[in-house]
């Protein structure tokens, strides 16, 4: 077996080197502020339709964290996860239209069901090389949106019609609008599995995670029980496209066959490729592109007329081989060596 | 009975060019242990560029065969263009590149071509074959130029230097170069022959699944199906999976899981195939030394 060797490494930790006079940590704590203060402030600012694709773009985020945790981190390929995000959406819709249960509560029950259908899914992968686990994914996205049409399950899927969700509106009496309200509840939720993934792999898990993608024998010689750890993996992976899936039914109000398509699995590894992988929180940069790139693409169908349809793939594909050329850190691997960069120009600057 | 027979005999020709495909697919993976997840983008752009020509007015076989040649032309520079550059990456990376490559064709065929969906005629006469009431002509050619494929590839491994010597570059590099065989050619030519043959596969395919830029993508699948099945290092076996595999499918959507959900049935050969016999039915079973 190969070892899966990935470009970007956890850093041991940032360099203390000042850059422009400012500890190395201040500026960390700055951009921590900075995204604090927009997350916060952004519904107050943003209209309605863009405060709905500000909330995607959180829900891509966690689905984005979920696949890096298993493909950057722990090394092994999915090209399906948008199986699992539409199994969450469905979840979510049917357990609020066909059963009545409130919107917020379906948020467990999808996680729960996505975890074991991930366990599930990552026992027979772990006999699956990469290549063939890549196989495997790549035809479950790909028969995702067919399992979903099926009519056996018509009545409670609603066939290629879908199901509608109604908009929830801001509990307690708060003075928000449903979207601000929606941005704010996908906010809280993005927070917290950002925080839960952040912890993960800076711990044991973490640790014992990547070292089955670098060397999965140094890693079984050091006690790590590889399969429990891949499985779990798989499993924890497809909980964060569930939940974002769950989400995304409610945020958008519509769940149907066509949107959980391969483009939706491969928008998902674009994602994941574009922020970096193996990188938490690379995947707001991921998420960023895969929420606004189709849609200025689709503003500039005035320019290109019918084939702006092409657009968004084309640009994916490009980026794709691109990155993996000149940037195959992503924006992560980027920034994370922007400040080693600056320090060195700036020294060199003065000495010279 | 004749219901039946007239699925197994459509299912075999579709199974034909399921077949064709997993050559293809097979042809890149010996050489480079890679399966191309853009092979059937590739051969619908191919089946693209035929129906350019023959809309330009080209009968109908000098642009199958000018097709062959050009994607034979097309598949040497995407590997030396774009593949050759991450010769020695991780796994991860060249599946990226190869989705990479798989959105390109599929959103330039849409640029280009529109994504409404054509018709491309059959080459074969309009009657069916020796009195074959079972089968289509299309299908019954369909078949024959799949057996016709085989044969070439057959014969071209087995009896030109060519072919010995891209035989010996994918089973031992290192001692090929040793003895003067220029291995990255090799390679490229590989990619060449894979393009060229998944173009007829989508130049068959196309008159029974009609012409769009997504028409490839379950036949992909079923070739995947095919190869897994047969086992993906072994030519013979990867196209007698792909029969398989197109008797499988259409006997299972006819009488099984009805026609909408095909697709699992492709799914389900995959992974229980990978796990009850990862090696396939016919492949060599690799042992790895640790």
């Amino acid at each position: 077996m190969t070892p899966m060797t990935i470009v970007s490494r956890e850093p041991a930790a940032l360099p203390a080197k000042p850059i422009l006079g400012l500890d190395a940590r201040l500026w960390r704590r700055a951009a921590w502020a900075l995204l604090a203060i927009t997350a916060l402030g952004l519904p107050f600012v943003a209209s309605g339709y863009h405060l709905f694709q500000f909330s995607q773009v959180l829900i891509y985020a966690i689905a984005l964290i979920g696949l890096n945790l298993l493909t950057g981190y722990n090394g092994q390929i999915s090209l399906g996860h948008g199986a699992f995000f539409a199994i969450g959406g469905y979840t979510t819709a049917i357990l609020v239209t066909k059963l009545g249960v409130p919107y917020w509560a379906t948020l467990p029950v999808a996680g729960a069901i996505c975890f074991v259908a991930g366990f599930l899914f990552g026992l027979p992968a772990l006999r699956l090389g990469g290549l063939y686990l890549a196989l495997a994914t790549f035809a479950l996205a790909v028969a995702t949106p067919q399992l979903l049409n099926y009519k056996g399950f018509d009545a409670w899927t609603g066939g290629s019609q879908g199901l509608l969700l109604s908009k929830p509106y801001a509990p307690f009496a708060l003075p928000l609008s449903p979207d601000q309200w929606l941005y704010f509840f996908c906010l809280a939720c993005a927070a917290l599995f950002f925080w839960a993934a952040a912890n993960l792999v800076r711990g044991r898990i973490g640790r014992a995670i990547v070292a089955i993608r670098d060397h999965p024998i140094a890693a079984e010689t050091m006690g790590v029980n590889i399969s429990f750890y891949k499985a779990m993996c798989f499993g924890v992976s497809a909980l964060y496209a569930g939940v974002a899936g769950a989400l995304a039914a409610i945020v958008v109000g519509f769940v149907s066959p066509d949107s959980f398509g391969l483009f939706l699995s491969l928008s998902f590894l674009v994602g994941i490729v574009v922020g970096g992988l193996a990188s938490i929180w690379g995947v707001l940069f991921g998420a960023l592109f895969i929420e606004f790139i189709p849609n200025y693409a689709d503003q500039l169908s005035d320019l290109f007329g019918e084939s702006a349809k092409a657009l968004p793939g084309a640009i994916y594909g490009v980026l794709l081989i691109g990155l993996m050329y000149v940037m195959p850190g992503g924006v992560a691997g980027a920034l994370r060596s922007a400040p080693r960069l600056f320090s060195r120009l700036f020294s060199r600057a003065k000495h010279g | 009975m004749t219901a039946f027979a007239h699925q197994l005999f459509s299912g075999l020709a579709m199974g034909g060019i399921y077949a064709i495909l997993a050559l293809a697919l097979v042809m890149i993976y010996q050489a480079t242990h890679l399966v191309n997840f853009a092979q059937g983008e590739m051969a619908m752009f191919s089946t693209y560029i035929a129906w350019d020509l023959i809309d330009r007015g080209m009968p109908y076989w000098a642009a199958f065969a000018l097709t062959i040649v050009v994607s034979f032309l097309g598949g040497m520079a995407i590997e030396r263009l774009v593949i050759r550059p991450f010769a020695n990456a991780p796994v991860l990376t060249i599946i990226i590149v190869f989705i990479g490559l798989l959105l390109i064709f599929n959103s330039v065929a849409g640029w280009q071509y529109s994504y409404t969906i054509k018709t491309f005629d059959s080459p074969f006469p309009a009657r069916s074959w020796f009195g074959n009431s079972f089968m289509s002509s299309h299908e019954s050619g369909a078949i024959l130029v799949t057996f016709a494929v085989l044969a070439l590839v057959y014969a071209f491994f087995r009896f030109t230097p060519l072919g010995l010597a891209m035989r010996a570059a994918a089973q031992n590099p290192a001692s090929s170069r040793l003895v003067g065989i220029r291995v990255g050619w090799m390679l490229a030519i590989g990619w060449g022959l894979a393009a060229a043959i998944g173009s007829v596969a989508g130049m068959m395919a196309a008159p029974i699944d009609y012409l769009d830029p997504n028409m490839m993508l379950g036949i992909l699948i079923y070739a995947f199906a095919g190869a897994v099945l047969g086992g993906i290092d072994n030519p013979w076996g990867a196209a007698f999976g792909g029969f398989a595999v197109g008797v499988l499918e259409n006997i299972a959507g006819a009488y099984f899981v009805g026609p909408e959900i095909k697709l699992s049935v492709a799914l389900l050969i995959i992974i229980g195939v990978l796990v009850a016999r990862p090696s396939g039915l016919f492949g060599r079973m690799l042992v790895t030394r640790v």
